[in-house]
């Protein structure tokens, strides 16, 4: 189980509990504003592009290959970039902040 | 009031609300289920070792907090244009507005024996959990026809080791959506894979005995054998139920800008319309879910009286074994591909189809940036330089810069 606050883009803030998908998945479950998951979570879409908490980058870890090309050209990006369906729910990110970018 | 309950119909139930649109909606599904995503049926879902939960688009709650009022497995059998009401079956419901989503059918290719019960199709979740049952069994599976889902199919149920002979009529595969070079590529793909795969062949005759499935020729010659057989031969717009009601239908119900049919009153969306494209300076029906979901968020606009979103790209993607496969715009009516890479299993490439100089639209294989990159071109109707195209050590993302001349220039 993880614990997720989600600041939608209009700064709502949401927290999630989820015990396993993704931040996207999760996202959906619970009408986060800002992320749609249109592709279903196969990195092909990038409408669930969130930005991870400066804190907690290192744990959540870095954008693969396809899933930084794919955020490469999106409004919005930077470092902290991510698109949520590559990142699983686990007890580690328990506690997690991410912003949701929308589109 | 929505009839259909796929990927357009779930996203207009999202954007009417996100719009904070007050009014009732009604959404009316034959399917039992809530809406769910149709892609991975063909794909993970065919897997019987995987989880073979669907995977919903939105909650089941959702409809409820939304305020969405679901009559599922209920078949919309007419509709009365003049009193506002569709029928179906046991009552008739009135609406004010309605929206016509009721995707594609499969189509049915003239076979003698296409009914016997080893022969699938696959379209709904109920066809992937009939099919999902069956395969555990089968040694043997033969596809016939390899459009995306026949190779989808074909795909997954190597991953669980069953043979797979994929027969498909014309002389190359996925030939409508792509050009020779992409077909080859995938040719190779599943011939290294494993897959025993021909085409120019028309199957004709399907004989059963004993469980065992025989498939002939034209002329009646055999095949193959098989214990059973997925039928992928592409699919016609369901345009049905507007045909009936008198509404303006030409491979699938033809809207205008707005996704309004001929009667104001009326919508279509997704699979089942057919929309002029300014993009493309033609009518196109698409099948997929980018247009449903792009269609639903236009008719959301409309209908709360906002502007109409600015016009999106067409795009497409489809998984097969660990190759993904990213389409950017539509090839169709190109004069001109331009390869970037080596079109080779285990590398990745691009296709670039250009029509008079301009972009029109990009197949990449395991090749997302060249997608994105192309993505942003061919909505700017760029006109790109093919050296750089072609050339593996440039840069892709020069094209964006300035210097790309444009079509307005
Ligand atoms: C196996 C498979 C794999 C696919 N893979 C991809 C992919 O990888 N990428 C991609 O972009 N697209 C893919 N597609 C295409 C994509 O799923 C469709 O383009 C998309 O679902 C279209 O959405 P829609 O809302 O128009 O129609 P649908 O999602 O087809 O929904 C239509 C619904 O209306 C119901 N209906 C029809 N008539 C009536 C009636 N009279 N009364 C009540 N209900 C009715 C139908 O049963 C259905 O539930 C795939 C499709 C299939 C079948
Ligand atoms: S849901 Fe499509 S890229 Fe994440």
């Amino acid at each position: 189980m993880a614990r997720i606050t989600y600041i939608t883009p209009d700064g709502k803030q949401v927290v999630v509990e989820a015990s396993g998908g993704s931040l996207m998945t999760a996202a959906v479950q619970n009408q986060v504003d800002g992320i749609e998951g249109e592709c279903g979570g196969v990195c092909s879409c990038a409408t669930c592009h969130v930005h991870v908490d400066a804190a907690w980058i290192s744990r959540v870890g870095p954008a693969g290959d396809a899933e930084a090309a794919m955020l490469e050209l999106e409004d919005g990006v930077n470092s902290a970039s991510r698109l949520g369906c590559q990142v699983p729910i686990r007890p580690e990110l328990d506690g997690l902040t991410v912003r949701v970018v929308g589109r | 009031m929505i009839v259909g309950g796929g990927h357009a119909a779930a996203q207009l139930c999202v954007s009417l609300r996100q719009a904070q649109w007050p009014g009732r909606i009604t959404l009316v599904c034959d399917e039992p289920s809530v809406p769910y995503h149709r892609p991975p049926l063909s794909k993970s879902q065919l897997n019987p070792g995987a989880d073979s939960s669907l995977q919903l688009i939105r909650p089941t709650d959702f409809y409820a907090k939304q305020q969405v009022g679901l009559r599922l497995a209920q078949t919309v059998r007419s509709i009365d244009r003049e009193r506002r009401t569709v029928d179906v079956g046991q009552t008739k419901l009135s609406y004010d507005t309605l929206v016509l989503a009721t995707g594609s059918l499969n189509r049915r290719p003239p076979i003698t024996g296409i009914e016997l019960p080893g022969v699938f199709s696959l379209r709904t979740a109920a066809d992937a959990e009939a099919l999902r049952a069956q395969v555990q069994n089968a040694q043997h599976v033969a596809v016939i026809g390899a459009g995306f889902i026949g190779l989808e199919v074909a795909s997954a149920l190597r991953k669980i080791g069953c043979n797979v002979t994929v027969l498909e009529m014309a002389n190359r595969v996925l030939s409508r959506v792509t050009s020779p070079a992409v077909s080859t590529y995938f040719e190779s793909l599943h011939r290294e894979h494993g897959v025993a795969l021909r085409t120019g062949v028309s199957i004709s005759m399907i004989q059963e005995k004993e469980g065992q499935l025989t498939l002939l020729e034209g002329d009646h010659s055999l095949v193959c054998r098989a214990d059973l057989i997925v039928l992928g031969a592409g699919a016609r717009p369901n345009d049905d139920l507007a045909r009936l009601a008198n509404l303006e239908v030409n491979n699938g119900i033809l809207v205008d800008e707005a996704n309004r049919t001929c009667d104001p009153a009326i919508y279509a969306m997704g699979d089942c319309c057919n929309q002029f494209r300014p993009l493309y300076q033609t009518r196109l029906r698409l099948e997929s879910v980018q247009n449903a979901t792009d269609q639903a968020k236009i008719i959301a606009a409309a209908i709360c009286g906002l502007p109409l979103p600015a016009e999106t790209l067409p795009w497409f993607w489809s998984d097969q074994y660990d190759v993904k496969l990213q389409i950017a715009g539509v090839s169709a009516g190109y004069d001109q591909c331009v390869l970037r890479g080596v079109a080779e299993p285990g590398s990745s490439f691009s296709a670039w189809y250009l029509n008079q100089g301009r972009l029109i639209a990009v197949d990449a294989i395991n090749d997302p940036r060249a997608y994105v990159v192309a993505s942003k071109l061919i909505l700017r109707s760029a006109r790109p330089s093919l050296q750089i195209l072609a050339d593996q050590d440039r840069d892709l993302k020069e094209l964006l810069l300035s210097g790309t001349k444009t079509y307005e220039d």
